[in-house]
């Protein structure tokens, strides 16, 4: 007698089995990362470790100091300044600096991932806002001009060859230079440059995704142009559409961070993600890389609903 | 001069296309008056040009020699006026409409006030037997009914020149079957001028009122039957002897312009 189990459920299956491949993955790699910082720890407290001394540890592989040290390697496990900190550690400061703060009323406290959150999350969807704008109108260009075509196109490849790492403190120089004195437009700026090139593309694809027989038809009804683009072009990208806007979000996301790291910027994940490296404190970074990816998740869940929405209403299968 | 009744008239009609490997003649000073109520099929081999000259008369194809009138316009004079419904060999509806809004499109297009677009997409779903499906979604429907819903949507103007590209092409021969006696209903109770390609010998002199015989290199007409059957046509005419001699002619009309090299 088998009992069935739900589609939600058996859909899940697949995803924890991942999960826990990969935190097994992770649990395992954390010996032999924070050995060397463990080593020093138990020397400290007066433990007999072999060698003696981390400037002599420092030649020795860490699976060396591994087989000649099993009991410190535990100790591993448990540090305050970890090379790697443990998933559980991570979970523990993700919400020591969300749940726990909220609980307490001090979400928006300078200390509260909530917070910093919110912040980079406003400027992605700024940049969000104004690269999927960019790109659309970008698409429709190409697509209605042979001129835009053959000029657009390689501009719009060419950009994304940059690094934006490269590109970002340029951004942020020209933009105050400017007198824009806020950090938000910046961030926004180079979160669009990202974001508007999958859009771009994926907006060119979707408006020519009609094929010849499908235009002659609206050209036997005598339609204008703006018509076919209406009534044929528009509603036959929005399957591409939405699929170029979940990875644009994503894009975006990443461009805000990548804003926030080399400017000098005190709040959102991409500071937090840098202070934490100037302070050393390795679990500050995980828990703002981590706060990063459920924003990604949330971003990209809530497009991905919206795209099943519309496809519903257009009768499409799902 | 052109008579009252034509509705197309086609004199030493040309179409050359430039390709990497030369000219090709897809038209090559074809002749043919079709007149107002005419059942016309082409039938010839592929690179014949029935799809060709009829995508001339729609005005998606220019000739590039020759004249060309429909309804005593230029082709492009015609097409502004809406003067035919065009029937692609897929149906090509629009997955994101509705049977009802496909049928409604080019009534939007055209500007139909939303009350006529109402009236007039269930009158012709009714016409292709397809009422009752309105609200369905194209991928709910079989290819034949499909077909029929693009049918309708060609119809919803009210063209008096139906133009038909192998319509029936993709389907199995008993919906083509009953596809073709319904087409016939459909031309007996509007009295519309229909031109229809087809690849398929039973079919085309089981339609028409004339066959259009064509051949390749260059595409050309090799001969022009008016079909002697009478106007009443159940499905079992095409067991007789003057139906068989019908199609014995336009199988050896297709064999003289094709050397089978």
């Amino acid at each position: 007698m088998t009992k069935a189990v739900p589609a939600w459920v058996r859909s899940l299956i697949p995803i924890f089995s991942v999960l826990m491949v990969l935190l097994a993955i992770w649990y395992v790699a954390v010996a032999p990362m924070n050995i060397r910082v463990a080593l020093d720890q138990a020397e400290r407290a007066g433990a007999v470790v072999v060698p003696e001394g981390s400037v002599l540890r420092r030649d020795i592989s860490v699976w060396r100091l591994m087989l000649d040290n099993p009991g410190v390697i535990s100790g591993g496990y448990d540090l305050d300044r970890p090379r790697l900190p443990t998933p559980a550690q991570v979970g523990q400061e993700l919400w020591k600096t969300t749940g726990e703060m909220a609980m307490k009323g001090r979400a928006w406290s300078k200390r509260s991932l909530i917070y910093h959150a919110w912040i980079t999350l406003q400027s992605t969807l700024w940049g969000f806002a104004l690269g999927t704008s960019l790109g659309i109108i970008g698409a429709i260009a190409i697509v209605y001009s042979r001129v835009a075509d053959m000029s657009l196109m390689p501009w719009a490849i060419i950009s994304q060859t940059i690094p934006i790492v490269a590109l970002a403190p340029m951004i942020i120089v020209l933009s105050s230079q400017m007198g824009i004195d806020s950090r938000g437009v910046p961030k926004a700026i180079i979160s669009a440059y990202l974001c508007y090139f999958p859009v771009l593309v994926g907006m060119v694809k979707g408006l020519r995704a009609p094929d010849m027989s499908q235009l002659d038809l609206l050209k036997t009804y005598d339609a204008t142009g703006l018509q076919s683009f209406l009534k044929l072009r528009l509603p036959a990208s929005l399957p591409y559409l939405f699929t170029s806007l979940k990875v644009g979000i994503a894009a975006a996301l990443v461009g805000t961070i990548v804003g926030e790291l080399p400017t000098g910027a005190i709040s959102g994940l991409g500071a937090r993600i840098l202070i934490g490296d100037q302070f050393g404190t390795p679990l500050a970074i995980w828990a703002a890389l981590f706060m990063a990816a459920i924003l990604a998740g949330l971003l990209v869940s809530l497009l991905d609903g919206l795209q099943r929405f519309a496809a519903r209403r257009m009768g499409l299968k799902t | 001069m052109a008579s009252q009744n034509s509705v197309i008239e086609a004199q030493g009609l040309s179409l050359t296309f430039q390709t990497n490997d030369g000219p090709v003649h897809a038209l090559s000073d074809v002749d043919l008056t079709v007149e107002k109520g005419d059942f016309v099929s082409f039938i010839g081999p592929s690179g014949c040009g029935k799809t060709t000259f009829l995508r001339c008369i729609a005005d998606l194809e220019t000739p590039t020699g020759g004249n060309l009138s429909v309804n005593g316009m230029t082709p492009d004079a015609a097409r502004q006026a809406r003067a035919y419904g065009y029937v692609f060999q897929h149906a090509g509806l629009y997955p994101w409409r509705t049977i009802g809004g496909n049928i409604r499109l080019p009534l939007e297009i055209m500007g139909y006030p939303e009350e006529e677009r109402r009236a007039r997409v269930s009158r012709t779903l009714e016409m292709v037997d397809l009422a009752g499906f309105e609200n369905k979604y194209p991928w709910q429907l079989s290819g034949g009914m499909q077909q029929r819903a693009s049918i309708a949507r060609a119809l919803a103007f009210d063209a008096d020149l139906l133009l038909m590209d192998e319509p029936f092409g993709a389907l199995d021969e008993i919906v083509r079957d009953h596809l073709n006696e319904q087409l016939l209903q459909l031309w007996a109770r509007t009295g519309k001028t229909i031109c229809f390609v087809t690849h398929s010998i039973p079919e085309a002199v089981y339609l028409s009122t004339k066959i259009v015989v064509m051949s390749p290199r260059p595409g050309r007409i090799t001969d022009v039957i008016e079909s002697p059957l009478p106007a009443e046509r159940p499905l079992d005419l095409r067991e007789t002897p003057e139906f068989l001699q019908i199609a014995q002619r336009v199988r050896e009309g297709l064999r003289a312009g094709h050397s089978y090299d």
